[in-house]
């Protein structure tokens, strides 16, 4: 992005490259996600499958954060203001996570 | 310093305590701050989809209850649709991003066309998420009930958890309500532009603003497309 130096009524010329790399970038990721969801084969961990998923999300995720939304441009005061507290709630969707697996052992036990 | 000067310097600058910390404008500090909020939101309800799905002894296969395309009838194409969905929200989303470039360069028709660009994916995402709800509606899946349980011994459809409809059409439905608000915010936006009102504020910052609204709804999507179609 920046500023152009240009004089009044005249306007700059498009700088639309990066935009172009993020959106391949986001495209192959995609891609490669329904590939690997149609050719996973059956004998192989579901658990990696998932953990494959949930990482290529996560660089998503990035890519649209940092440069579409311009926040790795931003001072790092505000980067930080932004992250933390996302990373803390986090962090509780996965505790919440084990603890679902918890109550379907609980619920099992009385049940049967 | 007196009060008199006080005001005065904040009419000259919004930031009037010295140097800026964050070096954002007020709105896109805002901005900013209303997005984390929401993204508790959405997280709050990715919690409950999470703890509720691994702690069903069941639940329903994605490949299996997805695998509709529209004008394809019975074809198996698990997945291809709603990739199709998550294509046009990236695509709006790179538009967004040529409609704020341009408007940094104060390119008064880039910006008009890429916005509109933008409102239209938004609006042909809706569209796709319409029918993707009609279908499953249609197809048995409510609020109230779930034909996806585990097929009988002799290929019959069970039914299987409720909870499986309420938190899909939940938590796609306050996406879509967000993407809707993001289309009428947009049109309103490009109405602004159109009129000429950026070039006279001399900035487009609005447009920025609402890009940053954009890709927040992009964003949230694909965390719903991994966890409610991948994983």
């Amino acid at each position: 992005m920046g500023h152009h130096a240009t004089t009044p009524g005249e306007i700059a010329k498009p700088n639309t490259k990066w935009i172009w790399k993020v959106f391949w970038i986001l495209l192959v990721i995609t891609t490669v996600e329904v590939t690997l969801a149609y050719i996973w084969p059956a004998s192989l961990s579901v658990l990696l499958l998932n953990v494959i998923f949930i990482s290529l999300t996560l660089v998503k995720a990035f890519y649209i954060v940092a440069e579409f939304m311009h926040l790795g441009h931003e001072v790092k005061a505000l980067v930080m203001t932004i992250v933390l507290p996302i990373l803390f709630v986090m962090w509780l969707v996965v505790a919440l996570l084990v603890d679902g697996t918890f109550w379907l052992d609980c619920r099992s036990y009385f049940i049967q | 310093m007196s009060t008199e000067s006080l005001i005065t310097g904040i009419q000259d600058h919004a930031w009037a305590g010295g140097k800026e910390p964050l070096k954002a404008s007020y709105g896109k500090l805002m901005m900013w701050f209303f997005l984390v909020s929401d993204a508790f939101t959405f997280s709050g309800l990715l919690v409950v989809y999470g703890a509720l799905r691994f702690s069903n002894p069941y639940w329903p296969d994605p490949d299996r209850v997805f695998n509709a395309f529209p004008g394809l009838g019975h074809a198996d194409l698990p997945l291809m649709f709603v990739s199709l969905m998550t294509f046009i929200l990236i695509m709006s989303s790179v538009t967004m991003v040529l409609a704020v470039e341009a408007g940094s360069r104060m390119d008064r028709k880039a910006v008009e066309k890429w916005m509109l660009w933008t409102i239209l994916g938004g609006a042909t995402f809706l569209a796709c998420q319409a029918w993707e709800w009609t279908h499953l509606i249609e197809d048995g899946t409510t609020i109230f009930r779930n034909m996806w349980g585990a097929t009988a011994e002799d290929g019959a459809r069970t039914p299987g958890p409720v909870n499986f409809g309420q938190l899909f059409f939940f938590i796609t439905g306050f996406h879509g309500t967000h993407v809707l608000s993001g289309v009428v915010i947009n049109i309103l936006i490009y109405y602004r532009v159109v009129n000429g009102q950026m070039d006279k504020t001399g900035h487009y910052e609005m447009v920025e603003k609402v890009g940053l609204y954009w890709h927040f709804v992009d964003l949230v999507w694909v965390f719903v497309f991994t966890f409610f179609y991948l994983v």
